[in-house]
């Protein structure tokens, strides 16, 4: 059942990479860097100016949108149109920036971030506050997502361009903003997901690496650009970690992950919880 | 390309190997790695370029898959940490000789990754790029648990290792003429397939996958014998490099810095060029040489690549010598 709750902070990890693969047909590898990122920003604001640690998610919101934004025309928008390879390259080699400073800023030693909440006792099972209250505000985080893609103006130019990029263009939806705008929200959500990561498990500067293969996993059970599959294999995905936890070693976790996603992929490469989207 | 008709042009792809330019400077670069350092007994700067060697393997073999056919290899580190676990393994439990366990390493290390380039390689694009650093987590998680192999602790040679060579200081001398020579079998292969009919299939992939495929070039076939052909030479380079240091341990045999840094030479050198990847190679070597002696620098190496790689990708995408290309073309009749 825990993996339920750890599951659904995977699934939004994996939003954030699926929105920017389904909008601009990007893969996005600042995406651990950015899960990092939201870590430290998590360890920095409650060690250094002693804030609560929930306190500093709305801050990581905005902090990472603003950055996704920055990255976007840094590193993103020349790329568009390029062959697949350079964009790679491109976010890639900005990953490393951000690894690299935090290696030498930080090093590579074990960070926690305490964070005091009561647990829930339910008949024999025992879950952690921190698992329960992250899972909360992840279903909050992805139902404000909907409400913006699917109730607004501005999602719908989103989804617009995610359908039909050049078709969006002509009826006049300004794209390069859409999809830097995206690039943005992506990273806020691949930054939230690292400060919840941060409330439930201690990490390093090297985490992200972990975390990105997972959130890969995870996007390709949901089915690639698909936030509401997301959710449903970060599910899936906590599931299976849970159960392969009670059978082996942790350090095995990642080699059946990375099983499951080749496996995943060449057997379903539409993604195996993929609802077809109107 | 240009044509012409007269058959024996220099650099011309038809002529017999031995009458092209190209292949006589590899073997002058070649030779003068062998000689420069022996030549008054020059340690260090024999380590220095032993580390040079290093990196010409990995980036022209990197070269095969990313500058030819177009497809990013993140983990091409796996051959070489695995060929040096392999070989070491080989060495201390079982007794073989040194050549034995080299050829034995590297077999195997391509076998492996012809099995696993027919799964992956049906990943297209970006797919076989996340695969590739699935894998090398994937490999460094399984030799971390795997006990044979000493799990985490990794595997130690003993000393007496180095007796049937003569003793430490002319096996580190026969290692690293070694070095040299797969360094050369490198830029040979890089030059070969360049050259032949499969070569010209694989740039095509690396163009347009779809296009080539109709023009029936077995895709799946080519991009998974790219994939284990470019194992081979850098598992006999790890092999090498683990057996000089008589220790092995995963995070310096799966040290994914070393891939990255593969792939900065390949980008920084120009995709796809030969002359490119070693030039590129010694360039980051000696870069890498200051970065790390320098005291404001040494905790940057990483982020120093990472801006390198980035400003390249950015405005440079030919690397340095698609620029060269660009300013003389009269050098693209003569280097590769």
């Amino acid at each position: 059942m825990d993996g339920v709750l750890i599951g659904s902070v995977y699934g939004l990890a994996a939003m954030g990479l699926t929105l920017i693969w389904g909008v601009m047909n990007v893969v996005n590898l600042t995406h651990g860097a950015a899960i990092v990122a939201g870590m430290f920003a998590l360890y920095l604001l409650t060690s250094g100016i002693d804030m609560p640690p929930y306190a500093a998610l709305p801050l990581i919101l905005v902090g990472g949108f603003l950055i996704g934004v920055a990255l976007y025309w840094i590193a993103v928008h020349r790329m568009i149109g390029r062959p697949p390879l350079m964009i790679l390259l491109s976010t890639f080699s900005v990953n490393l920036v951000v690894i690299g400073l935090g290696t030498a800023v930080w090093g590579t030693g074990l960070f926690n971030v305490a964070v005091a909440l009561p647990g829930v006792t339910w008949r024999r099972y025992t879950f952690s506050g921190t698992h329960i209250l992250a899972a909360v505000l992840t279903a909050i985080i992805a139902g404000s997502l909907y409400l913006f893609l699917y109730h607004t103006r501005l999602g719908k130019a989103v989804r617009a361009v995610a359908n039909n990029r050049e078709a969006a263009e002509l009826v006049g939806i300004p794209t390069t903003r859409v999809l830097s705008l995206s690039f943005g929200l992506g990273v806020a959500l691949a930054g939230a997901a690292g400060m919840l990561i941060a409330t439930m498990f201690p990490f390093t500067v090297l985490s992200g690496d972990a975390y990105q293969l997972k959130s890969f996993v995870v996007t390709a059970l949901g089915g690639l650009g698909n936030p509401a599959g997301a959710l449903v294999g970060g599910v899936a995905l906590g599931l299976v970690e849970g159960f392969a936890a009670q059978f082996m070693p942790v350090s095995w976790t990642l080699v059946i992950e990375f099983v499951l996603f080749v496996v995943v992929l060449i057997i379903f490469p539409r993604g195996v919880f993929a609802f077809k989207r109107s | 390309m240009k044509t012409d008709n007269t058959g024996s042009m220099p650099g011309d792809r038809r002529a017999p190997m031995l009458r092209r330019p190209f292949f006589w400077i590899i073997a002058l670069v070649i030779v003068a790695f062998a000689i420069v350092p022996a030549v008054g007994n020059n340690v260090e700067l024999r380590e220095s370029l032993l580390l040079a060697t290093v990196y010409i393997t990995l980036a022209s073999n990197l070269n095969l898959m990313l500058g030819y056919a177009g497809y990013i290899n993140f983990g091409s580190i796996v051959f070489f940490g695995l060929g040096g676990y392999i070989s070491v393994y080989l060495i201390s439990a079982e007794g073989w000789p040194l050549a034995a366990a080299e050829f034995a390493a590297g077999a195997a290390v391509s076998l492996l990754a012809l099995f696993f380039g027919l799964g992956i390689l049906r990943l297209r694009g970006a797919f076989f790029a996340l695969a590739t650093i699935g894998i090398n987590e994937g490999v460094e998680a399984f030799v971390s648990n795997f006990e044979p192999w000493g799990g985490s602790a990794g595997l130690y040679l003993s000393t007496t290792i180095f007796a049937p060579l003569g003793g430490p200081m002319r096996a580190l001398w026969i290692i690293y003429f070694l070095l040299v020579a797969v360094m050369g079998a490198s830029l040979y292969l890089s030059y070969a397939v360049k050259t032949s009919k499969f070569g010209l299939g694989l740039m095509a992939i690396g163009q347009n996958e779809d296009a080539a495929g109709v023009l029936g070039v077995p895709a799946p076939l080519y991009k998974a014998i790219a994939y284990s052909l470019s194992a081979f030479l850098p598992a006999l380079a790890g092999g090498l490099y683990f057996f000089k240091g008589a220790f092995i341990q995963p995070p310096d045999a799966f040290d994914l810095s070393l891939s990255t840094e593969a792939m900065v030479i390949v980008m920084l050198g120009g995709r796809g060029t030969i002359t490119g990847a070693a030039i590129g190679a010694y360039l980051y070597e000696e870069l890498r040489g200051f970065l790390l002696t320098s005291q404001s620098f040494s905790n940057f190496q990483l982020v120093i690549s990472g801006v390198l790689l980035l400003v390249i990708v950015l405005f440079v995408p030919g690397g340095l010598m698609g620029w060269i290309y660009g300013r003389w073309p009269r050098v693209k009749q003569v280097l590769e």
